[in-house]
């Protein structure tokens, strides 16, 4: 790949807090390398800004593996930008071209409030993995490996499920601004392996019902989630938490369920 | 967890959309069968005895309460989830992805559901309520036949009807794979055909439909 320099003009979000109104700042920036990665290239915004005594802006990072979901930026109106199956750390400034103009929003969502600038508040998907309740791992001696058999392709299943990062591109890419791939992605995973089984009623009321209290969007199977999640979590998740969620709702087994 | 809380529930919402949406879907196919009989193009005798059947079956007629009562569920919670998910953005974006990861007719079922909403307020008006209406007042049932030869020698009730079948065509596009997905039923080896019948119904029943006013307006059949 042909290494190149690019100047860019960045339309960025900036928001003081929580209940201050924001606004799009416009800044730019220089000799920007093709072999940066986006938040690279933001940190070269921020060593500018601050030299130039400006304040910096905020944006959430921490890996920058692309394994620890922090990193959250809406580019071009597209959650973790337009290349497939990447975070915004791992999206790569070849993405662009010479000259051109990058509009940054946070994700937008009632359930996400922006902290500041570019970090949304994302404790409400905590919320909704501690409804979820807990799985009897036994701990003490490592547990031989196959002391519980697990069919080769339902392991394979729930690996899939289990890849999500919960950085809530699903919630920032729907139109309704339902987390519902998050939620189906975690209900999955613990629900077609046998230690996740005894409690799998409760865990999918429990969880379906503390997402619609925190004020995520209901799903409507428009697919926009499926489109921009970094790690390919595929909506047949959603297919098995409203099976999962069918059963429970027939079955006294929920009436444990909050 | 009460039947109240499931009734309420974003997951126990998109199950009633997907059963009542099954249900209208089935309707569809019996009222698109029935209405097909006037392309045997013999004057209206064998739709008009279809349709006299339609009208006096016992069993027909208490299933259509049910159909009604699915239709009114449906057209509430549709409404409902349209309000309720619009306000769970404040802010919008200033840039949209769009058609990038997503389906026009996908993020419009709303709006494409008011549309069908609006043409089922007239067609329902200029067919079902004055035959239904005729029948309980001890007037017997008025000719179907001769009222549709009728209404669909004016152009503007025959753009009317075919605007409606094609805010129905697109409407099933999203909703006939939606229902099975909702129910978890459309994965792995259903994915496919799930999605395949549902654009083959979604064109053939509306296209069918909106050759029925066609057919009347172009003299096809007399």
């Amino acid at each position: 790949m042909e290494h190149y320099n690019m100047n860019l003009t960045l339309k960025v979000w900036k928001q003081k807090n929580t209940n201050e109104k924001g606004r799009f700042e416009t800044y730019h920036v220089k000799d920007i390398s093709s072999e940066m990665s986006f938040l690279e290239m933001f940190d070269v915004l921020n060593e500018q800004l601050i030299a130039e005594g400006k304040e910096p802006v905020a944006f959430d990072h921490d890996c920058r593996e692309g394994i620890c979901g922090m990193c959250s930026m809406v580019i071009n109106g597209r959650a973790h930008g337009k290349w497939e199956q990447t975070t915004t750390c791992q999206l790569h400034m070849r993405a662009f071209k010479d000259g051109e103009t990058i509009v940054v929003e946070p994700w937008r969502a009632s359930a996400f409030p922006v902290i500041k600038d570019l970090v949304v508040d994302r404790q409400s998907f905590d919320r909704i993995i501690q409804a979820g309740g807990y799985v009897s791992v036994n701990t003490g001696n490592a547990v031989d490996a196959n002391a519980i058999p697990i069919e080769k392709h339902m392991a394979d299943e729930a690996f899939a499920s289990a890849a999500c990062i919960g950085c809530g591109a699903c919630v920032a890419a729907c139109p309704n601004a339902s987390a519902m791939l998050f939620l189906s992605a975690k209900v999955s995973h613990l629900a077609m392996l046998p230690q996740g089984s005894p409690e799998r009623k409760e865990r999918v009321m429990n969880m379906v019902n503390q997402m619609d209290k925190e004020g995520f969007g209901s799903c409507t199977n428009i697919g926009a989630c499926e489109a921009e999640c970094p790690k390919g979590i595929s909506i047949e998740n959603i297919a098995r938490l409203n099976r999962e969620y069918l059963g429970a709702m027939f079955d006294g087994g929920s009436k444990n369920a909050i | 967890m009460s039947w109240k809380n499931a009734f309420n529930s974003s997951v126990g919402k998109k199950i009633q959309m997907s059963l009542t949406g099954l249900f209208l879907i089935l309707f569809l196919l019996v009222h698109c069968y029935v209405n097909a009989m006037i392309f045997y193009n013999d004057g209206g005798e064998k739709f008009t005895e279809a349709a006299h059947f339609m009208g006096t079956n016992i069993v027909i007629r208490i299933t259509e309460i049910g159909l009604f009562a699915f239709l009114i569920l449906h057209i509430v919670q549709g409404l409902r989830l349209w309000m309720q998910n619009r306000k769970r953005r404040n802010t919008r974006y200033a840039v949209s992805a769009g058609n990038a990861t997503s389906k026009w007719y996908s993020r419009s079922m709303g709006i494409l559901g008011t549309l069908i909403l609006l043409f089922l307020i007239l067609h329902i008006q200029a067919f079902w309520a004055p035959n239904r209406f005729s029948q309980t007042t001890g007037n017997g049932e008025l000719d179907l036949y001769g009222m549709m030869r009728d209404a669909f020698q004016n152009i503007v009730v025959v753009v009317i009807y075919i605007f409606g079948c094609i805010s129905l065509a697109w409407h099933l596009v999203h909703g006939f794979f939606s229902a099975f997905q909702t129910l978890g039923l459309a994965m792995n080896k259903y994915k496919g055909i799930i999605k395949s019948v549902g654009v083959a119904f979604s064109i053939i029943i509306p296209l069918i439909f909106a050759l029925m006013p066609l057919a009347f307006y172009l003299h096809w059949i007399q």
